[in-house]
């Protein structure tokens, strides 16, 4: 048990503190490059030798990013924002911005402006339309541009097998995330909700090899755990992001164990594999093009809602817990839909509201007490 | 007959040619053909040339907002769930699709939904639900926002795939066929149209400008939903040569001595539009500027043209070429100010407003000051804080005036 606490505190510290491992990477003379939410191709940063780097807002107050955006955008993207112009991403040799979402359309420029040339924006369009050949083929070209700019940012030739190995990498990472996941759910008294999701995100701020295998050692111990009868509840999580310390310990004092989730900062970036292809770019679009459960890409008939009754059905969950980013237009709008069905399905739902300038947690607390009190 | 005396003018004559655009729906439904619901900038071409009635749910969110339905309508969705942080036109039309009723204003219901988000991806989550709520199926054209100054291959080859896709989708839905010489000649009228749009709007750069900048709001809407008919090419044709006699006469449309001129950045705020207007007009202020005229015009002179046209919509333009559109257009109309809409329902238009006013102020040397509103939820809108900004603008263009007097 010992060791599963140090291995997952070793997880922990990573990301408690990303810019430790910028700095790392740039004190070995590795670039690296700034990666936002969502399904930037990150493979190719990877590919060109540097160290992708992921950027998830934080815990923290915004005020220089407001002289950009208005209040109402989600603070996700405020903090990003806050994080470049107070020079806490210096280093970073560039910046990819998807456009997936509205907000995420006004945030290039606002970098640009704000932040200066220094890191530059690498705007990152991939096609909504995404099941059919053209969107596939639109998503291969614009991924192929973007190849090109990172060749130029790294200093070096970037080969299509580079770019496979690459691939491999990531697809060994995601494999070694679902097993972890499936351990974790298996052995809540060893893993909290709050150990859970920094072992996950760690994974954003790390050359993923290596936490491939940090993820490995963990669930290689788990595995060898008997399973512990587990009183509390067990609930599948949905959402944006689902890091807020607060939150996670409110969670775990309440004796809710996270059973499975369709966050898009988790099991967004692995449940699902980039398939071999010959032409290995192609093998990313196609991944797009198969992706469920995330309120930025395109959902006709809402899949996001079947796919999250079925894994509560799977996980044998007691509820459902919507982690909403406030301002987030996309999960807004997903959230009445998705309810529906989850009530369809006689699945308890809780949303909490959370913004990562919150400084009291309160009224999620008292939320969750009582979703506690009514599934008991 | 004396034929001078019976022609109406052009503003009645597009209000008259909306109420049949809308009318010809509720016809072609009661009929039992197939009708659409369809996003603002879907490329019109397509239903045009097909026959394809559709009607507009963004038309009808302002529409029931400046007829005071607005807060009600949008305070029914938010008890369906709806958060009222989301777009107010979207929460107006959920309350209609789960009322089945509206009593500002009514549209048929959709047997399909057309989906396109050069104006905004909140557009594709609407969509989504609507098609979940009623049922039917969605249609989307994706057109993925701009990173230059220009549209490139890979977007127009990716448009075009979706554009002959919907057309073949639509032919199953619907059971009417594409005809190729219809839409060229669709694409023709088109063109008539957005030119005879520029011309009327052009003559907003005339001292004083022939007309109020408001009506531009009002007379978007065909604009909008019937650039594709002859009615609507001869309308706009009208409404230039009546701008082009009035600039001749030295008249205008606009009451009062037009003291200021200004550019006003962003959607109208339909249910305040009287007050916003009234607070203007009241000081001699005209609206001279506006990102509808000159982008709300769709040339082009080939069918991947077309395709590039349908990204080059207010919004879908990278930031450099929007800031280029209204410095443009406020110095080619000569303004004296400009006012900035904060607007509520509109993240993408406001992600970037604060840096867009700070440039376009570096650019063109006017003032400006900014506003919160929405553009049909009236509770976001104060009019003290209207008027106390519309006051200060007006006291520094007042100065500006005064030295350059001096």
């Amino acid at each position: 048990m010992s060791g599963v606490k140090e291995l997952l505190a070793a997880l922990r510290a990573v990301s408690a503190d990303p810019r430790a491992q910028l700095d790392e990477a740039l004190s070995q003379g590795r670039k690296a490059v700034g990666v936002l939410p969502y399904f930037c191709p990150e493979e190719l940063v990877y590919a060109a030798g540097m160290l992708p780097f992921g950027i998830w807002g934080a815990e923290m107050q915004a005020n220089e990013s407001k002289r950009y955006f208005p209040a109402f955008i989600c603070s996700l993207l405020h903090t990003a924002l806050e994080l470049g112009l107070r020079g806490a991403l210096n280093g970073l040799s560039a910046i990819m911005v998807p456009i997936c979402c509205d907000s995420l359309k006004g945030f290039g420029a606002n970098w640009k402006y704000g932040v200066g040339e220094d890191i530059p924006v690498i705007d990152v369009a991939y096609a909504e339309n995404r099941r059919i050949a053209a969107g596939e083929e639109f998503t291969r070209a614009k991924f192929r541009g973007i190849l090109a700019r990172l060749e130029q940012i790294a200093g070096r030739d970037v080969s299509d097998t580079d770019v496979a190995a690459a691939i491999a990498v990531y697809n060994e990472n995601r494999a070694a995330l679902r097993a972890f996941s499936a351990a974790a759910a298996k052995h809540p008294e060893a893993v909290s909700p709050f150990d859970r999701c920094a072992a996950i995100k760690a994974g954003y701020f790390m050359d993923r090899a290596v936490h491939t295998k940090k993820l490995q050692e963990i669930t290689a111990v788990l595995q060898t755990m008997p399973e512990k009868l587990w009183k509390g509840l067990r609930v599948v999580t949905t959402g944006i992001i689902a890091d807020s310390p607060a939150l996670l310990e409110i969670l775990a004092e309440n004796g809710i164990a996270v059973a499975d989730d369709q966050i898009a900062q988790e099991s967004g970036f692995f449940r699902t594999d980039t398939p071999v292809t010959d032409d290995p770019i192609i093998g990313m679009a196609k991944r797009l093009g198969v992706i469920e459960g995330c309120s930025v890409l395109y959902d006709p008939g809402k899949q996001r809602g079947h796919e999250l009754v079925q894994l509560a059905k799977n996980a044998k969950a007691d509820g459902i817990l919507w982690v909403m980013t406030k301002f987030c237009d996309p999960e807004e709008y997903d959230y009445v839909p998705v309810k529906r069905m989850a009530d369809a399905a006689g699945i308890p739902l809780l949303a909490v509201e959370v913004d990562q300038q919150m400084v009291n947690y309160e009224q999620a607390r008292s939320a969750v007490e009582a979703f506690t009190e009514m599934l008991k | 007959m004396n034929e001078t005396i019976e022609k109406k003018p052009a503003k009645i004559v597009l209000r008259e040619l909306q109420d049949k655009i809308a009318q010809d729906a509720w016809d072609a439904k009661q009929r039992g053909e197939k009708v659409g619901w369809c996003a603002s900038n879907f490329p019109q071409e397509i239903t045009t040339a097909m026959g394809i009635p559709v009607v507009y749910p963004e038309n009808m969110g302002a529409a029931v907002g400046a007829k005071g339905g607005g807060q009600r309508m949008c305070e029914y969705a938010e008890g369906m769930g709806y958060s009222n942080d989301l777009c107010s036109y979207s929460r107006i039309n959920f309350a209609y699709a789960d009322l089945k009723h509206c009593e500002e204003l009514e549209i048929p219901f959709p047997d399909f939904l057309l989906c396109c988000n050069n104006i905004c991806n909140c557009m594709i989550k609407w969509y989504e639900n609507l098609a979940l709520e009623l049922d039917v199926p969605l249609l989307l054209i994706d057109i993925p926002h701009l990173d230059a100054m220009t549209c490139d291959a890979d977007r127009v080859k990716y448009i075009r795939a979706q554009f002959d896709d919907c057309i073949a989708q639509l032919e199953v839905i619907t059971g009417k066929k594409m005809d190729l010489s219809k839409l060229k000649e669709v694409m023709e009228v088109s063109q008539r149209s957005s030119k005879a749009w520029l011309r009327a709007v052009g003559y907003m750069s005339a001292e004083p400008s022939p007309f109020s900048g408001f009506d531009i709001f009002n007379n978007m809407a065909v604009a909008c939903v019937g650039r594709g008919t002859i009615e609507a090419a001869e309308a706009f044709e009208q409404l230039a040569d009546e701008y082009e006699a009035l600039v001749k006469e030295g008249g205008s449309t606009f009451k009062g001595e037009e003291k200021y001129r200004i550019l006003f950045e962003g959607i109208a705020c339909w249910s305040n539009l009287k007050f916003t207007y009234k607070t203007l007009q009241s000081r001699g202020i005209n609206l001279t500027a506006s990102v509808y005229g000159p982008a709300f015009s769709f040339l082009y002179g080939s069918l991947d043209e077309l395709m590039a046209a349908y990204a080059y919509v207010p919004n879908s333009n990278c930031f450099e070429r929007e800031l280029q559109l209204r410095v443009d257009d406020a110095i080619k109309n000569r303004v004296d100010g400009a006012i900035f809409h904060m607007n509520r329902s509109c993240k993408h238009w406001s992600g970037n407003l604060y840096e867009m006013e700070r440039q376009f102020r570096e650019k063109t040397g006017v003032p400006t000051v900014a506003f919160d509103g929405d553009q049909a939820d009236p509770r976001c809108f104060s009019e003290a804080q209207y008027e106390t900004r519309v006051d200060a603008l007006m006291e520094i263009m007042e100065e500006n005036k005064k030295e350059a007097k001096a």
